[in-house]
């Protein structure tokens, strides 16, 4: 049984998301194969091919790949279906875009977001956020599986993998690129961060976020990540959002500044290997589930929390 | 302009959710409902095109048990038009989902479904990309702009570190995301006015389509529990205990 695993990249870098689904896929077989589907993406592919354990690796090249279009990648990988019996896609804002679409055309229930590979056709995924696990079991022949990347380690390089061209496909004839508009920042991602620093309504005002919150982060190299109640009061942007209608994070080390914990945000970052809370209301939910609590106002704990990791080196 | 909402009834999503002790599912038995918040964001963005003149009818649908209903009049008090009850008390899947509403779009013809990227249940993030699919229409998922114009639509969509837009041609499936919008509260004429708007309900095995899923769920379970960890005195000793746990 094959396992054809879609690559995460921006056409530039091979991400590490493929090499934690790579992980996944080698509990289903030993013969991985890695698609690269992308515009110029030569160099991406030569990357995926040093992943250990993966067997070929497919080359898929057009303007429209390069934009990750939904009905391109999925005009790619639909014909290669034949040839597998599961395919694996990150769970990636792109892969998530287009892995229940190509579900569709083969006619397979699509299975979100694995956590857990149990068997080759059981698995555990997190249902209402993470507040309860499901173990699925599918009958499909084949499977189309998204990967929470941050349940699996990634793969390591010692590879060398064959690379082949395959046919890009019909591209997406009802969809034109528009623009771009992605962060210029210098951040990690959130979902992909080893620390998140994140702010909550406590903050206040977005002025304050912005002076409390950020250079915290950029001290620690962290990504920057905020409560419900800070995006909804406008303290943060959207995109910060951690939590059940957001981001779900699991980082090394989640630092929660003024966040209370409402159960939506906890949904969100409560598999963060180490959590360490600041908050001034000893009763507050956070310290529920946090490894480290410091009971205090932010206003005196963060510059002190500066002055701390400044001492030690950081 | 015809506009189809796919809204689905939901555990409200303030409501804390607790796992059946014979790990079946979870308890759903006197736990408040709602919709699904990112079905709101739809329906809200499908009745402000219909506001704009741009949308001339706002239809919602809902696949679930009678009381499905319930959700499709808060939809209709937002300012939609009429709903439509797929019933049926199995719990239907996404991919059935996407089919049975594929044959809603048949009946309906509408030029744009617009709908939530994902329920707060299932957390599948998949209806909307299989009916796009299905219907051989191009998808936009994750939107937060849409501007419909001439025969098109143009959606801006959160992605991986950013934003990208796209041009779509109509019909077309374009999901939700937060930041599409701020769903306004119906107020009480406009509830009182809901009551009046038609709602049918057809029986969900009506529509031609195996509505038994692929997916076998053999136990739900409770994620482990993280335990409460220590208090701290002062930010030294956090940074001191931060980096023994070896993740400074």
């Amino acid at each position: 049984m094959a396992v054809l695993v879609i690559a995460d990249h921006d056409n530039v870098t091979l991400k590490d998301n493929t090499h934690k689904t790579v992980t996944a896929a080698l509990k289903l077989s030993s013969e991985v194969d890695v698609l690269v589907a992308g515009a110029a993406v030569d160099a991406v592919a030569a990357d995926a091919a040093k992943i250990a354990g993966v067997r070929t690796v497919l080359t898929a090249q057009s303007p429209a790949l390069g934009q990750q279009i939904a009905e391109a990648v999925t005009a790619a990988v639909s014909p290669l279906a034949s040839g597998y019996e599961a395919i694996l896609i990150p769970a990636t804002a792109a892969g998530k875009n287009f892995a229940p679409r190509l579900a569709a055309l083969l006619d397979v229930a699509p299975i979100s977001e694995i956590i857990e590979v149990v068997s080759a056709d059981t698995f555990v995924r997190p249902i209402y956020a993470g507040n309860a696990l499901e173990t699925i079991q599918s009958t499909d022949a084949k499977k189309v599986i998204t990967v929470r990347p941050t349940a699996f380690a990634a793969a390591a390089d010692g590879g060398s993998a064959t690379i082949e061209a395959v046919d890009a496909g019909a591209g997406a004839p009802h969809t034109r690129f528009v623009s771009d508009e992605l962060a210029q920042s210098d951040r990690p991602e959130l979902g992909a961060a080893k620390i998140v620093v994140s702010g909550g309504r406590a903050l206040g005002s977005a002025e304050e976020f912005h002076r409390v919150i950020e250079p915290l982060a950029d001290k620690l190299g962290a990504a920057v990540g905020a409560s419900r109640a800070a995006v909804d009061a406008g303290y943060a942007p959207n995109d910060y959002q951690v939590g059940q209608t957001g981001k779900v994070v699991a980082p090394a080390l989640y630092l929660a500044i003024g966040i209370s914990g409402a159960i939506q945000h906890l949904a969100g970052m409560k598999d963060s290997k180490i959590i360490a809370a600041i908050n001034k209301d000893p009763d507050a939910p956070i310290f529920q589930v946090a490894d480290f609590g410091l009971v205090a106002d932010y206003k005196t704990a963060v510059p002190e929390l500066m002055e701390a990791l400044a001492a030690a080196g950081k | 302009m015809k506009v189809l909402v796919p809204v689905k009834r939901v555990i409200d999503y303030n409501v804390k959710v607790r796992v059946k002790a014979d790990q079946t599912g979870v308890d759903l038995a006197n736990v408040k409902m709602a919709m699904n918040p990112f079905c709101e964001i739809a329906v809200e963005e499908a009745v402000r095109l219909k506001e704009r003149g741009v949308a001339t009818e706002v239809v919602v649908v809902s696949i679930g048990p009678l009381q499905a209903q319930d959700t499709l009049r808060t939809a209709l008090a937002l300012g939609a038009d009429r709903g439509l009850v797929l019933q049926t008390d199995s719990d239907v899947q996404p991919l059935e989902t996407a089919k049975l509403l594929k044959a809603v779009v048949e009946a309906e013809k509408p030029d744009l479904v617009l709908m939530g990227k994902q329920a707060i249940d299932g957390d599948n993030n998949a209806v909307g990309q299989m009916l796009a699919a299905l219907l051989g229409w191009p998808q936009a998922t994750y939107a937060s702009k849409l501007v419909v114009e001439g025969g098109k639509a143009l959606v801006t969509r959160e992605v991986d570190g950013g934003l990208q837009t796209l041009e779509l041609d109509l019909p077309a499936v374009v999901t939700a995301d937060l930041r599409l919008n701020e769903p306004r509260y119906a107020s009480l004429p406009n509830i009182m006015k809901a009551k009046k708007k038609p709602i049918e309900i057809k029986p969900a095995a009506d529509f031609g389509v195996d509505i038994a899923g692929r997916l076998t769920v053999l136990k739900v379970t409770e994620p482990p529990k993280r335990a409460a960890g220590i208090k701290v005195e002062t930010a030294a000793d956090l940074v001191a205990h931060l980096k023994t746990a070896g993740v400074l």
